[in-house]
């Protein structure tokens, strides 16, 4: 805030113009090659040779299972880390207790896991030689290769996101509102539905968010314990590897044009939610 | 920080008149009966998903033994995918470390027709499913691209796989800070004459440090385990594009449980680590924050 030499200003401004230019191209042309065109490119692959093909893959019973498989998953498994990530998030924000940074960090574990350990671990213990193998096959459950294994493959990969997005908006918005409705005498129950919950509305929306964009998308978890049975544990995105292998390329751009649509709406809805960055 | 319940001032004397019972909330030194019960809640949800699968591929790899494990690791194929696995994923930081910073500098600093649009699509990379990723990228650079290039099955489509699923950390994790920060120390500095770049490294840079640091630590760690993208556009031949959680994959599939989680527990070593130094960078972050 010194007296700025004005006589400096100018010929700096027009070589960090140049920069600006240069720095712009840089961003959108490797955008453009890594991100856009690759995507745009599955809506022309899709529709190279018309409508008719599409139509008939979307109409294919294989196809619609896969995405009837995949939206049950996602609405058992988004609910359940719904519900532990507001319970787990307000634990961790508004209770002490010895070990906390520990289970900070044990909550994150999920994020550091390759799909295909994650997979591979719940071989080991539900599997047919698994820690509970034996006991499964003798009442006759099937975990591994049906959908159980899904289901959990699914609730781990997705485990973390909830929790991550609520437990910041809680610390800012702090107890005082809660304390009032307690001094009111409201009960715990209802101080969290008519005051906390609605306070951490914004977080908790963003959370389910990103949870569903992965439930919906987990592929290399879910293949693996999926045993990759067509019409009967193929999810969407399994289904457009196994018609990818079987050379069905209609097939395959036709699933991954369901799958891209529906990132790009929830790509929508994360814009217009995204938590207002923690200003001061 | 600073907003963490205060018990200190919660019974002001006032309201203590008008109630015939103190709250007993919020007492700092006993851990309540009931944090223990949510506390045990969470760990058995953590344990019956997380914990519990996880130790049974720890359990199979210590059954083997440290011997058996480095045998399994420095097979030579195994070896190739790790190795393959390791440098790939530090070339893509390292990418992602300089050209991410760009993008979210000109996402912050500069403005142009459909920056909106742009700055949305960031995140496409977190909600397309990754085989669709590995599909759309084989579409463009594969055998009938449109660029007359087909990177098919070789090392290069590997890095563009996992340069395409890392996209946003570096960009998201640089975008606040960089809009946080004060543009008038910079601009301060260019007319006190210094050249932009000088600027931008000796003003700028430091502050971004901890972010750029952070976006490319969480690139790498989601690098070195990606599967989904890579898998059609590898070719997942060994020695050459066989990545580390595509082995892992080939020995499950070949029954070879035990050699997966020798491998997969390598794998689960690294990533660890690389997590607990990222949280590290972030007590340093928040550090040049005060």
């Amino acid at each position: 805030m010194s007296s700025g030499k004005d006589g400096s200003v100018v010929p700096d401004a027009k070589g960090s113009r140049a920069g600006r230019y240069g720095l712009r191209t840089v961003a959108l042309v490797y955008l453009a090659l890594i991100l856009v065109l690759p995507v745009g490119m599955v809506f022309y692959r899709t529709f190279e040779n018309g409508l008719q093909p599409v139509l008939q893959a979307l109409g294919d019973p294989e196809t619609l299972h896969a995405l009837y498989l995949t939206v049950v998953i996602a609405a058992v498994a988004v609910p359940l880390n719904t519900v532990f990530g507001v319970f787990c998030a307000l634990l961790m924000v508004r209770r002490t207790f010895p070990g906390k940074s520990f289970l900070s960090v044990l909550i994150d574990v999920p994020f550091a896991v390759s799909p295909v350990v994650v997979g591979l671990s719940l071989i080991l213990v539900y599997g047919r030689t698994g820690w509970l193998g034996g006991w499964l096959a003798e009442n006759g459950i099937r975990v591994i290769f049906a959908w159980p294994s899904m289901v959990l493959a699914t609730i781990f990969v997705s485990l973390p996101f909830v929790v991550r997005e609520v437990i910041p908006v809680l610390q800012e918005i702090g107890v005082e509102q809660d304390q009032a409705a307690h001094t009111l005498g409201a009960t715990p129950w209802q101080t969290f539905w008519r005051i906390t919950l609605p306070a951490i509305r914004g977080g908790v929306t963003y959370g389910v968010i990103l949870t569903t964009a992965r439930a919906l998308g987990e592929f290399g978890a879910v293949s693996i314990v999926s045993g990759k049975i067509a019409g009967q544990t193929s999810t969407l995105t399994v289904h457009v590897e196994e018609r990818f292998q079987q050379f069905d390329l209609v097939g395959a751009y036709t699933s991954s044009l369901v799958l891209a649509v529906i990132a790009l709406v929830i790509v929508l809805a994360m814009t217009l939610l995204r938590p207002k960055e923690a200003g001061s | 920080m600073a907003s963490v319940p205060s018990s200190s001032s919660l019974p002001a004397a006032g309201t203590v008149a008008a109630r015939p019972a103190p709250p007993k909330v919020l007492r700092r030194t006993k851990v309540r009966r009931s944090t223990w019960l949510g506390v045990g809640l969470v760990m058995l949800y953590l344990s019956v998903i997380v914990l519990i699968p996880l130790a049974a591929v720890a359990w199979h790899a210590a059954e083997l033994g440290p011997a058996a494990i480095w045998r399994v690791v420095s097979s030579p194929d195994t070896r190739a995918a790790l190795q393959l696995s390791l440098y790939s994923s530090l070339a893509v930081a390292a990418i992602n470390a300089v050209v991410g910073t760009i993008i979210a500098w000109v996402l912050v600093r500069d403005t142009f027709p459909g920056k909106t649009i742009v700055n949305a699509l960031i995140d496409l990379p977190f909600a397309l499913p990754t085989i669709v990723a590995g599909l759309t990228l084989l579409a463009l650079y594969g055998p009938k691209g449109a660029f007359g290039v087909n990177l098919a099955y070789t090392r290069a489509a590997v890095m563009l796989a996992l340069l395409f699923v890392t996209l946003p950390f570096v960009v998201r994790s640089v975008q606040p800070v960089l809009m946080e920060l004060e543009r008038e120390v910079e601009e301060a500095a260019s007319a006190l004459g210094a050249h932009s770049f000088t600027a931008f490294r000796r003003v700028v840079l430091p502050s971004l440090l901890p972010a750029i640091v952070s976006g490319a630590g969480l690139s790498f760690a989601r690098a070195i385990g990606e599967f989904g993208s890579v898998v059609l556009i590898s070719g997942n031949i060994p020695f050459k594009t066989q990545i580390a959680p595509v082995r892992i994959f080939a020995l499950i599939e070949s029954g070879d449980s035990a050699g997966a989680s020798a491998l997969a527990v390598v794998l689960l070593l690294i990533s660890f680590g690389v997590l607990l130094a990222l949280a590290f960078v972030q007590r340093w972050g928040r550090k040049g924050d005060e």
